[in-house]
């Protein structure tokens, strides 16, 4: 089994990121860039199931700019000592992708992962950029296979697959589906390690193959700006919170103060 | 030409769900405006008819043991199904895992764009906007959809659930063939929960603890009996999920649930941006912490300085004298 991982390099979690009023988009100049956090469960996945021999080798999928290497190489870097990690990244670039949407997006994922032969993907559940979670889906569906989305645990035994998702109301189902497959991967699937010394040696050597729409025999004008059906029209900070206000005297007026404020100022209780 | 709006209504124990409501409101008002109808698609066993009374003029429903949830992404399928008969120019649903599942599929199936988590929809000359949280709410995009139908997935919370108008729906099941991807996966179990609880991204009341509770134990004397007083759900920060002290799915930020309640009470929570990325849409914030520098004091309504160990108890004896939550 061939295991595809799709990850996206984002702004770190801690980030600060600004926009002004009637803003074009946010200021991301001095931004720290990470692999999406969710995008390492779904590595961190793919390596295990490589680790239990499930997996024969896994591919790392992004679709970026050069800018992209060095992410790229962190999760090359990721890996058992004497067990390879990720093969090799496959990064699409082409200028033709600039401006997709989701569809976009998605169009060239599953073209390339199709190329390459996979036989499941694992994807982080969305990204922390654009807070989506749409494309894992949609390639799913381009490709016509069958998709788990949010999966906090994964059995495969040989082409069968069982996978654990959290259904409304605190509810766990347990769906079993068969290769190929897209999952996508929620917290609690595993812990993802970080990158050791050895790893990071070993990654320098490994292959980041860049691969246009030509390569991919994608007709460009299904993705790309000129293809996109969502756009943004303006940006916006987020709203601005009324000013709070500290409670303050012992311990039970202040308690009594706070009921009271709840139900009869904030009217919440 | 499509128009109108066609309402994904989620339900619960044959019940619609309060963000069906939620839905339908907004709905009505939308199409006052953009013209067209509203209608409604059940996906399940759910009594249906009642959403009429809501605006609904039709309410498709497509009724069968594999549409009880999206595991295996059925739903795109029906939902293809009902947008074939209602002809919509707007797909409204929840934010809800379901919905989450689904769209995708079916935008791609159907050719259409979706905007996801919109946690407002307006009009602006004579387009419909979505205004969507990017980078975990840091930032709002306001997003607009070219395709002749749109799908609109939205936060929970973010609409009021409106009485009830009068009217009636005629009731049109559906007949929906699935793809083959869908038949390749099926749901083969359900586990659970250890309580009854709402779900916390459909919660309208939170009390979350963090590390300082410091053990399963506390939260179980300290977080869960404030929540049960006030008949609120408990989310956990994840420094106290990752150390044990409270399962997985009741963890609250950027890698837990986002949540969208009127009250959200953050007890010995320090507020560190991944976790405001989950609460900081919330009505009222209420912090408990002992450090007045703590930045969750920042984004408070109310605050209060102190130790939760004191605070805590003292809060559940007092909602319970003052009768709260029943
Ligand atoms: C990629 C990434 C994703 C993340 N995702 C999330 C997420 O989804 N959710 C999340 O919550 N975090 C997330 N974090 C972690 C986040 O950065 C913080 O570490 C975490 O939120 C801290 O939890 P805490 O506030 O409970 O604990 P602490 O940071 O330890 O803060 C405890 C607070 O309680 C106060 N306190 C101590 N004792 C008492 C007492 N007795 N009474 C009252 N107050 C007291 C302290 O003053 C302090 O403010 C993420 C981090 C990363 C890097």
């Amino acid at each position: 089994m061939k295991v595809g991982v799709c990850i996206k390099r984002v702004p770190g979690s801690d980030s600060r990121i600004n926009v002004g009023d009637d803003a074009q988009g946010p200021d991301l100049a001095d931004v720290g860039w990470e692999v999406n956090p969710y995008d390492s469960f779904a590595l961190e996945e793919a390596l295990q199931l490589q680790e239990s021999g499930a997996a024969s080798d896994v591919v790392v999928f992004t679709v970026c700019g050069p800018e992209g290497d060095a992410k790229i190489r962190d999760a090359l870097a990721i890996g058992k000592r004497g067990k390879c990690g990720a093969s090799k990244a496959v990064r699409l670039d082409d200028p033709a992708f600039a401006g997709s949407d989701a569809i976009g997006v998605a169009r060239i994922l599953a073209a390339a992962v199709k190329k390459e032969g996979i036989d499941m993907v694992i994807a982080g559940k969305q990204s922390i950029d654009g807070d989506s979670a749409q494309v894992p889906a949609m390639m799913a569906e381009i490709l016509g296979w069958p998709s788990v989305c949010e999966v906090t645990d994964l059995e495969v035994d040989g082409s069968a697959i069982k996978a654990w998702r959290a259904a409304g109301s605190g509810k766990r189902e347990v769906v079993a589906l068969s290769l190929p497959c897209v999952i996508t991967a929620d917290k609690g699937l595993n812990t993802p390690r970080y990158p050791t010394l050895p790893g990071i040696m070993a990654a320098k050597r490994k292959p980041i193959e860049v691969v246009d729409a030509g390569a991919l025999g994608l007709d460009t004008s299904t993705v790309g700006a000129s293809a996109a059906l969502v756009t943004v029209a303006k940006w916006s900070p987020p709203p601005a919170r009324p000013q709070g206000r500290i409670l303050e005297g012992d311990a039970s007026a202040v308690v009594a103060e706070l009921i009271t404020l709840l139900r009869d100022e904030a009217k919440v209780l | 030409m499509a128009s109108g709006i066609l309402v994904v209504c989620e339900h619960e124990d044959g019940a619609p769900k309060k963000t069906a409501y939620e839905l339908l409101s907004k709905a009505r008002s939308l199409a006052a405006e953009l013209g067209g109808d509203v209608s409604a698609v059940v996906i399940g066993s759910a009594n249906a008819a009642n959403l009429g009374e809501y605006g609904a003029s039709v309410v498709y429903t497509a009724d069968g043991s594999e549409f009880s949830s999206d595991g295996t992404g059925s739903w795109a399928s029906a939902l293809a199904a009902a947008i074939v008969e209602a002809d919509p120019a707007v797909v409204l649903g929840a934010a809800s895992v379901d919905i989450r599942s689904a769209f995708p599929r079916l935008a791609v199936r159907i050719g259409a764009g979706m905007a996801s988590d919109c946690t407002d929809l307006f009009i602006q000359d004579g387009v419909l906007i979505a205004r969507r949280p990017m980078y975990a709410g840091k930032a709002f995009a306001d997003v607009s959809i070219s395709s002749s139908v749109a799908l609109y997935s939205v936060r929970p919370n973010s609409f009021p659930g409106a009485a009830p108008v009068g009217g009636s729906a005629t009731v049109s099941p559906l007949s929906v063939s699935h793809s083959e991807a869908e038949l390749a996966s099926k749901i083969v179990g359900v586990e659970a929960p250890k309580s009854e609880t709402i779900d916390l991204t459909e919660a309208n009341l939170i009390v979350s603890g963090g590390r300082p509770v410091d053990s399963s134990e506390n939260f179980d004397r300290l977080i869960r009996p404030l929540a049960e007083a006030l008949g609120a759900t408990v989310g956990a920060s994840r420094a106290a999920v990752d150390a044990g002290y409270a399962p997985h799915n009741e963890q609250v930020g950027q890698t837990g649930k986002v949540v969208n309640p009127s009250l959200y009470i953050a007890a010995a929570i320090s507020g560190a941006i991944q976790h405001l990325a989950g609460m900081r849409t919330s009505r009222v914030i209420v912090a408990i912490n002992k450090n007045p520098e703590a930045p969750i004091f920042q984004h408070a309504t109310y605050g209060i300085v102190g130790d939760i160990f004191e605070i805590c108890p003292l809060l559940t004896e007092e909602a319970k004298r003052q009768g709260i939550g029943r």
